[in-house]
């Protein structure tokens, strides 16, 4: 069996079954950021670390597959720029970087805290990605320049 | 508010040109020196609001404790001017220099975030975003550094990366042990804090502060990295790391925080001219001895940052006149003699003095321009190095330090002597050359002319009346320490 291949069907098998439940919990911190323990990077990671499980237990070229990295990359820019136009809205409406532009809600609501759950969500794209794309990318270099098996 | 776009801009470009190109670099290089080209017009527009009162600028709407200011003052706003001009030239440059290495937009996206650390590290007025901000530009630096993809650079960019990581780590000690006296990361607030403390603590504080940012800036003893990274580095790249980027994040951290922070005693200005003394002397003799033409450029540029630190130790006014001036030109002539030895690189495959010889008949721009920068760097008038030393040594004289007066001339002496090595072997050799491979491109020799006519052309900020207009602000903002705190705080 080849590394790119991935590991054994247990492993396979249970993967298949937690993958989910991983990005679940990772949107779940993400989306409580302003509300409990976590946020935007903790929940990133969390995300990121489901899909390396994929990576690491189906292998490379099954991964290439079933998710489209090209699109990944794309999504770490597409969040970073949302973030600085959240923080430019704020100068055009309240004047200052970054400034809340919405309503602040109810304290202990999902719907709370102003722009900061927005925020959180972009920089748990940003770090979900990121984080991914960056072992993703370490991994795809070293077999293409005949690193050792 | 223009001030947070000195952030915003760069940033945005970095992470348009990485959305919006696919495999070439065309949008990538227009993206990259439109962003460049606003922030240097930005940057004049701050300099000329900002001569009478500086703005503080607080993020998010909070008040000044309790958030992430950013303060535009004569001082920050000079070297957000360096920043974009160094960087549009080295970007001009980089055009076709690049596409030798490899037709990628990473390395413009990457240019950015380098531009976004350093503009960050000079325009914010909180210790612990310097750190962050730091740290994005040194990020940057190490991969930029082994863009090339040689296994030399490789080990420069680890080397640099080793090195680096230590002083980030006693930074971050510092800013804790400072966190942990004043209850707060506010440099303005600190500065109102700090000289009510146990004096044993700041000291060590100091110290810490002092290798840390030491480190960035190459003073002497913490200068190892330098010489491999911006060596090896990609030669618009040397020109960044030498021309800006150990100054907005050394020197500038250095002025900032031992000036209007720790009000500067006595024991760090001695420690200053000491240091200072050492890094003129010891790099200058280190440069004289080398053959590789970016490595010696690399000892050269740590040399001239111990002129800026031995006026830094003087501390009148005129010194600090100097230490400026010398920041400004320092940038300019070292950015183009990087220029002229990546020309050289490329045209010759070398960068080894004694593989070069007679360069006037086919590199003749190439060849000119570093006939200027030598006599700039150098000392000799009518060139900006000539005035900017002369007034570091007066300073040194007038305030009665005969002793760095005499190490500041004979460094002089020294590093007209080794640059006379280079026009020597490296452009006036015996060797002939009819024919080259890789002529420099219109970018290239655009980037250079343009250095070239600043060298002669910055001169002329010597006589008083634009000096008044230019510098005085500066000076005035380093001098009074306890007015950066007014100004911050609003009292």
């Amino acid at each position: 069996m080849k590394q790119s291949d991935g590991m054994t069907v247990i492993v396979k098998t249970i993967t298949r079954m937690s993958v989910w439940l991983i990005i679940l919990y990772g949107i779940y911190i993400i989306l409580h950021g302003h509300l409990t323990p976590g946020g935007g990077f903790a929940g990133g990671v969390i995300i990121a670390l489901a899909f390396l499980n994929v990576m690491l237990a189906y292998g490379r070229k099954y991964t290439e597959q079933w998710l489209n990295v090209r699109i990944m990359y794309d999504l770490v820019s597409t969040g970073a720029i949302l973030f600085l136009i959240i923080g430019i809205f704020g100068i055009a409406l309240k004047g200052s970087f970054l400034a809340n532009i919405l309503d602040l809600g109810e304290l202990f609501k999902l719907e709370s805290a102003g722009v900061i759950p927005i925020i959180d969500i972009f920089i748990g794209v940003i770090v979900s990605m990121g984080l991914f794309v960056m072992v993703w990318t370490l991994a795809v270099f070293h077999l293409e320049d005949g690193g050792e098996e | 508010m223009i001030v947070p776009y000195f952030i915003i801009i760069p940033l945005l470009a970095a992470f348009l040109i990485t959305l919006i190109s696919s495999d070439d670099d065309r949008w990538a290089i227009v993206i990259s020196i439109l962003a460049v080209i606003i922030l240097g017009i930005l940057s004049v527009i701050g300099f000329i609001s900002v001569s009478k009162e500086a703005i503080v600028y607080s993020m998010g709407g909070w008040k000044i404790p309790y958030t992430v200011c950013l303060v535009l003052d004569p001082f920050s706003s000079f070297m957000l001017f360096i920043i974009p001009l160094i960087g549009l030239a080295a970007l001009l440059y980089s055009i076709s220099y690049i596409r030798h290495l490899s037709k990628s937009w990473k390395y413009y996206a990457l240019f950015m975030l380098l531009i976004t650390g350093m503009n960050g590290v000079v325009i914010t007025g909180d210790l612990f975003n310097l750190f962050i901000f730091m740290e994005v530009a040194l990020f940057a630096a190490y991969s930029l550094v082994a863009y090339g993809g040689k296994a030399e650079e490789f080990e420069a960019s680890f080397k640099y990366a080793v090195m680096g990581s230590i002083s980030s780590s006693l930074i971050l000690i510092g800013i804790g042990l400072t966190y942990s006296i004043t209850s707060t990361l506010t440099l303005a607030k600190i500065a109102e804090v700090l000289p009510g403390q146990n004096p044993v603590v700041v000291n060590w504080i100091g110290a810490i502060f002092l290798a840390g940012f030491g480190l960035k800036a190459a003073i002497m003893p913490f200068h190892a990295w330098l010489p491999d990274a911006h060596s090896s580095a990609p030669a618009p790249i040397s020109s960044m790391l030498s021309g800006v980027l150990i100054k907005a994040l050394g020197i500038y951290v250095l002025i900032r925080l031992f000036y209007n922070v720790f009000g500067l005693p006595k024991i760090f200005s001695d420690i200053f001219l000491v240091l200072g003394g050492i890094s003129i002397i010891c790099a200058s003799l280190l440069a004289i001895s080398q053959w590789d033409f970016k490595r010696l450029l690399a000892y050269s540029s740590i040399s001239q940052i111990g002129f800026i630190l031995l006026a830094l130790g003087i501390g009148t006014r005129m010194a600090v006149f100097g230490a400026i001036f010398h920041i400004l030109n320092h940038a300019i002539f070292k950015s183009l003699l990087f220029f002229n030895a990546g020309t050289v690189e490329m045209a010759l495959g070398t960068r080894d003095l004694r593989k070069m010889g007679k360069l006037g008949k086919v590199l003749p721009i190439t060849s000119t321009t570093s006939m200027i920068a030598t006599l700039s760097v150098s000392g000799l008038p009518p060139f900006n190095g000539f005035f900017s030393k002369m007034i570091i040594i007066i300073a040194a004289i007038q305030a009665g330090f005969f002793q760095s007066a005499i190490v500041a001339v004979i460094g002089s002496v020294l590093t007209l002597g080794y640059f006379l090595k280079v026009q020597r072997h490296g452009f006036h050799g015996e060797k002939e050359f009819n024919e080259i491979t890789n002529v420099p491109s219109t970018g290239m020799r655009t980037a250079m002319i343009i250095l070239a006519i600043l060298c002669v052309c910055s001169s002329v900020l010597i006589i008083p009346g634009i000096k008044d207009v230019v510098f005085d602000p500066v000076i005035d903002t380093i001098i009074n320490k306890t007015e950066y705190i007014q100004l911050v705080l609003g009292r």
